[in-house]
Formats: structure tokens, C-alpha cells, sequence
């Protein structure tokens, strides 16, 4: 198979596809947003309680390509018991990544489970769709009900 | 000059010379398409190292050589702005446009050339009539009847005038298949009707509405229609007289021609009674600061410099679809997509979006647990091209309760290998996810 696509497409990302994460409502959030891509249809809701500047919890729920929904799932897992600035920061790694902006293999290595998402740089039409998740967790931080990734 | 470049125009002036003698050929007899293929430069390349496949034609078509050398033609000997203008160039290009123009007219079978104006696209088309007649003769509590499978570019101006004038947006819904419920449609008419704004043929479902009956039942109220036709002229012979449409409007990207120049046909009478949609030149006739007097049909509704080269072109491309002819696209095509249905409806996990019974070569369809996104993603890999999206149709993925679809969209020179190739990376789609 090609190997692009293997990339991009690596099991852990279809894993988490298939059995999504923190894929529920939390029904009392301290901070939440609805993320859209109007692009493809991409549609979630990020739910977050924050506790002392912590991610005490963090929730997803929505519809949206298997990029888009692991993105989700993986971030969830990686932001929970969080410091607030540290997912701002990640954040801002994370997007780095996909956008091919760290090329470095140990650098990339040493970001975790999010490295699965490196292979997204090849296909620039699919950044939105792994970053849609981030920028909405993004949003409910700074208290934003909506963003769009168009 | 580099021998490169060189040689890529030597091979495009020999596509040119056998597409001469190819078009020669055509008016005789029934047309080869395979040699049509031939044609299309833009389809003769390598996509990630595999031949392109593109079924993405109900988006924009790609242009004949044939159209591409006349636009070509048009800015390096022609160039110049038209009307007015006294000198030879002006001439020429006021004479090559206007040509564009009486195409365009005899293309559609309207009765004048005075009833085509020239607009950037169908979108503007529409939204020409809603600002334009919209505002004069739409009110409040008026009611613009639109059906279910409009694109976006259908509803949008007709939300704002509504919004604008206080009147009602009413939607004539479709059955399962995605056929409109003629009965509905008819249960809708009524006094306060004053506009029908119609799809020819829908660019997600395919279906192709039964128009000429729509036109019929809106004109027993008086109520003029405007037919959005950017997914019809290129596939099937539309004359706007024997449909007695008010008003037809359509794109010449989807024509095998430029994009940025579209057709706005208005009947004279309607056309007329209408005020301007946008000020400025060309479509004054005396201007001073107290009073300023309009032009002369067509001109009232073209301010400023059109698309020239755009129009020029348009007209080229219909001398290209006719010169193919029409009948003949439309049992290319008609074979085309039985052929699709006879390969790709037997794949497990693959459903249909648009089954009408009359349809045009468009095939939607989404796939079982995988989002159309990542469906376009890995066609793309393998070379074939689709369009995945809700295709700005998202009430009809409300209705078909898909959160977006694939589409497979068909033009004059796709071949059955276009859809063994898609049918093949739809496999590698269920591979890839298991």
C-alpha cells in the first residue's frame, strides 16, 4: 500500500476512529465550544472542567473523518490532569507538527501519542480537519461558544 | 525560449491540428470519444505518479484545446476593451463578444440576443433576479416557492430577500429516491406566490427535475420561474422557449468553457420592467448628476467591463458542445453512468445518494462507517478525483441523514476505465479501514 497513506492513516488513528475516547457529554463544563469545518461537515462539541488551572476533565462529542474524530479522542487523552498552559502549548505543537513545521524525528518522537498525526503534513487539505478538535479546545479555554475552521 | 517549454506548445499545436481534423470529423458522423478524450490536455498528466482520473466535472469541467488557443487568441491579437470603442481592436473584440452572445442566444433557443445577459456565473445569475426583480416586485408576506435540492447559490439570495421584505421561504420536498413530490409542489401555489426558483438538474442527486411541468403550474398564478441550469446545458438540450422559463441562468465552467462568465437568459418583457443591478459603465445611455437614463437591454444589467476573454470563450465552448453534439453527450454519458450503477452498486457497504429515475451522470455515495473525507483523501492517493463534501447542498444531507457524501461526477470524455479506477480505490478505501 502506499506508503502516504499508511502514514496518515496508521492504526492507532483508525483505533481511536472506531472507539473514540471521553466520547460523551459532560453535563456541568466549566468551558465548552462547538467547533465547526463547514468544509466536510466536521461537527463537535469539546466539554471541559476546568479545576486551579487544571484539566480536571475533558470530554467530546460529534461527528466528523476518522482524522478529525481521533484528533479529538488522542487530544482528550493527552489534556486530561493538564495544566491549562501546557495544553495552550501543546497546542501550538501540535499544529506545528501537522503544518511540517518540526521535521526533527526525536523532537517528533518525544511528543507522544501525538506523533501518529505527523503523517498529516503530506495532505495540507487535512490539516483543519486534525486540528478542528484543538482549535475548538482552544476556543472553550477563552470562553468562545463557536469556532470554524474556514 | 526553454526547449522544455518548447516542446509542451509543440505537442499542445498537435492536439490542436488533430482536434481540427477531429471536429471536421464530428459533423459527419457520430462522434469518437475516444479521440474527444484527446482533446483535454489538462487530463493527460500524472497525479502522484498515476494516470489522473477525474470525475469532478459537475464542479468545473476541464476546456478543450479548441477554447483554451481561442482565449489565448483573444489576448495576444485581440485585447481591448469593447463598446465605444472607435479603433480596430475595439472593434474586433466588441465584434468577437457580441458573436459570444448570438451563441449563446441560439444555444439556448432564446428568441433575442437582448435576453442574454452576461454574468460571472450562475450565482450571480440568481442573485441578479432576487436583488433586482426581488426588490421591485417582492413584498411582504409574498412567498418564493424553492425545492429541497437547491445549491446553496438557489437559496441563499432568496433567504436574503426574504429577509430584506419580510416574505416567506417555501420548500417543495423530495421523496427517498430524491425526486420532488410534484403534489406538494402544486399544494404550494398559491395567490401569495411570486417567484419559483427551481434546480434543472441537482449537482448532488443527479435527478433532473420535471421543469417544463413546474413552469406550466407556476404560470396558472402568473408566477414567474427561474431555472438554476449550471448542472444541465452541458449534459442535454435545454431550450428555454419550449420550456417557457422567465428566467435560465448558467455557468461556462461546468460548459467546457472559462470560469468567472456565466448567462443570465430573461424574457424581454420581464427583463425590461426590471431596475439595474449594478451602476456604472456600459449600462448607462446619458448620465448627469440630477438624472441618469439606462441602457438598452442587455446592456442595463452589464456595468462596468465584463469578461471579455471569458465571453469570447463561452462562445468557442458551445461551438465545441455543439460541434460534438448534444444527443450524442448525453448517451456518452447516459452509458457512463449505467455502467456505474452496474459496477459500483454491487460493492458491499457502498449506498447510493440520488436514485431518481431521470438523472444526469452524477453518482453520490457514502460508504459504510467511513466519512466521505477520508473516502476523497485516499481516491486522491490512487489519482481518481471526486468531489466529498455536502457539495453546498447541506439541507439535503439533513434530509438523507449523511453528515456529507463522495460524489463521482461525469463529463463528454470520461471512459468506462475512469470508473473501473474508481471502483478499484474504492475497494483500497475499505482496505485501508479494514
Amino acid at each position: 500500500m502506499n506508503s502516504e497513506l499508511n502514514e496518515l492513516y496508521q492504526q492507532v488513528i483508525l483505533d481511536h476512529n472506531k472507539n473514540p475516547r471521553n466520547f460523551r457529554k459532560i453535563e456541568e463544563p466549566t468551558h465548552h465550544s462547538e467547533g465547526l469545518n463547514p468544509l466536510c461537515g466536521d461537527h463537535l462539541h469539546i466539554y471541559l472542567i476546568i479545576e486551579n488551572e487544571r484539566v480536571a476533565d475533558i470530554a467530546f462529542q460529534g461527528n466528523g473523518c476518522a482524522i478529525s474524530k481521533s484528533s479529538a479522542s488522542i487530544m482528550t487523552e493527552v489534556l486530561k490532569g493538564k495544566p491549562v498552559k501546557e495544553a495552550e502549548e501543546k497546542f501550538k505543537e501540535f499544529h506545528d507538527l501537522i503544518t511540517g513545521h518540526i521535521t526533527d524525528e526525536d523532537q517528533i518522537e518525544a511528543m507522544g501519542k501525538l506523533a501518529v498525526f505527523k503523517g498529516i503534513s503530506e495532505f495540507p487539505v487535512r490539516v483543519k480537519c486534525a486540528s478542528l478538535a484543538w482549535h475548538t479546545m482552544n476556543a472553550a479555554v477563552h470562553q468562545k461558544d463557536t469556532v470554524s475552521t474556514e | 525560449m526553454p526547449l522544455r517549454f518548447f516542446s509542451k506548445l509543440q505537442s499542445i499545436k498537435q492536439i490542436q491540428m488533430e482536434s481540427e481534423i477531429l471536429t471536421s470529423e464530428i459533423k459527419t458522423s457520430a462522434p469518437d470519444f475516444s479521440k474527444i478524450r484527446e482533446n483535454f490536455p489538462t487530463l493527460h498528466q500524472t497525479v502522484k505518479g498515476r494516470q489522473l482520473v477525474y470525475l469532478d466535472s459537475a464542479a468545473t469541467t476541464h476546456k478543450p484545446v479548441q477554447v483554451i488557443e481561442k482565449i489565448d487568441h483573444y489576448y495576444r491579437l485581440q485585447n481591448s476593451n469593447i463598446h465605444r470603442g472607435v479603433h480596430y481592436l475595439s472593434q474586433l473584440a466588441t465584434e468577437e463578444y457580441e458573436n459570444a452572445r448570438i451563441k449563446v442566444k441560439n444555444f439556448i433557443n432564446a428568441s433575442s440576443e437582448k435576453e442574454i445577459v452576461f454574468v460571472k456565473g450562475t450565482t450571480e445569475g440568481v442573485n441578479l433576479v432576487a436583488s433586482s426583480y426581488g426588490n421591485r416586485f417582492i413584498n411582504e408576506g409574498d412567498e418564493i416557492i424553492i425545492t429541497h435540492m437547491e445549491h446553496h447559490s438557489n437559496i441563499v439570495p432568496w433567504q436574503l430577500l426574504c429577509e430584506r421584505k419580510g416574505a416567506v421561504l417555501r420548500v417543495i420536498p423530495i421523496n427517498d429516491r430524491g425526486e420532488l413530490i410534484m403534489e406538494e409542489y402544486k399544494k404550494l401555489l398559491n395567490e401569495k406566490t411570486k417567484m419559483v426558483a427551481v434546480v434543472h438538474a441537482s449537482n448532488t442527486l443527479g435527478t433532473e427535475n420535471p421543469v417544463k411541468e413546474i413552469i406550466e403550474e407556476a404560470h396558472k398564478y402568473n408566477v414567474p420561474v427561474l431555472i438554476d441550469g449550471a448542472q444541465a446545458v452541458q449534459h442535454f438540450e435545454v431550450d428555454v422557449r419550449a420550456l417557457d422559463a422567465d428566467f435560465y441562468t448558467f455557468s461556462g465552467h461546468k460548459l467546457y468553457g472559462p470560469t468567472g462568465i456565466g448567462v443570465l437568459y430573461g424574457k424581454k418583457e420581464l427583463l425590461e420592467k426590471m431596475p439595474p443591478y449594478q451602476g456604472g459603465g456600459d449600462m448607462i445611455s446619458y448620465v448627469s448628476f440630477e438624472r441618469t437614463t439606462y441602457n438598452e437591454l442587455p446592456y442595463k444589467f452589464e456595468a462596468g467591463t465584463p469578461h471579455i476573454a471569458g465571453g469570447i470563450g463561452l462562445g468557442y465552448a458551445i461551438d465545441y458542445v455543439k460541434g460534438v453534439g448534444l444527443q450524442a453527450i448525453k448517451q456518452h454519458e447516459a452509458a457512463l453512468l449505467d455502467y456505474a450503477n452496474k459496477k459500483l452498486l454491487g460493492i458491499p457497504g457502498l449506498t447510493p445518494i440520488g436514485t431518481a429515475e431521470k438523472k444526469s451522470s452524477v453518482f453520490s455515495f457514502v460508504l459504510e462507517n467511513i466519512h466521505p473525507h477520508d473516502i476523497g483523501t485516499i481516491l486522491d492517493v490512487e489519482g481518481v478525483a471526486v468531489r466529498t463534501g455536502h457539495l453546498c447542498t447541506q439541507p439535503l444531507m439533513r434530509r438523507f441523514d449523511v453528515p456529507a457524501v463522495a460524489r463521482a461526477s461525469f463529463g463528454m470524455y470520461n471512459n468506462t476505465d475512469d470508473i473501473d479506477a474508481l471502483a478499484e480505490a474504492i475497494l483500497k478505501v475499505f482496505k485501508v479501514f479494514g
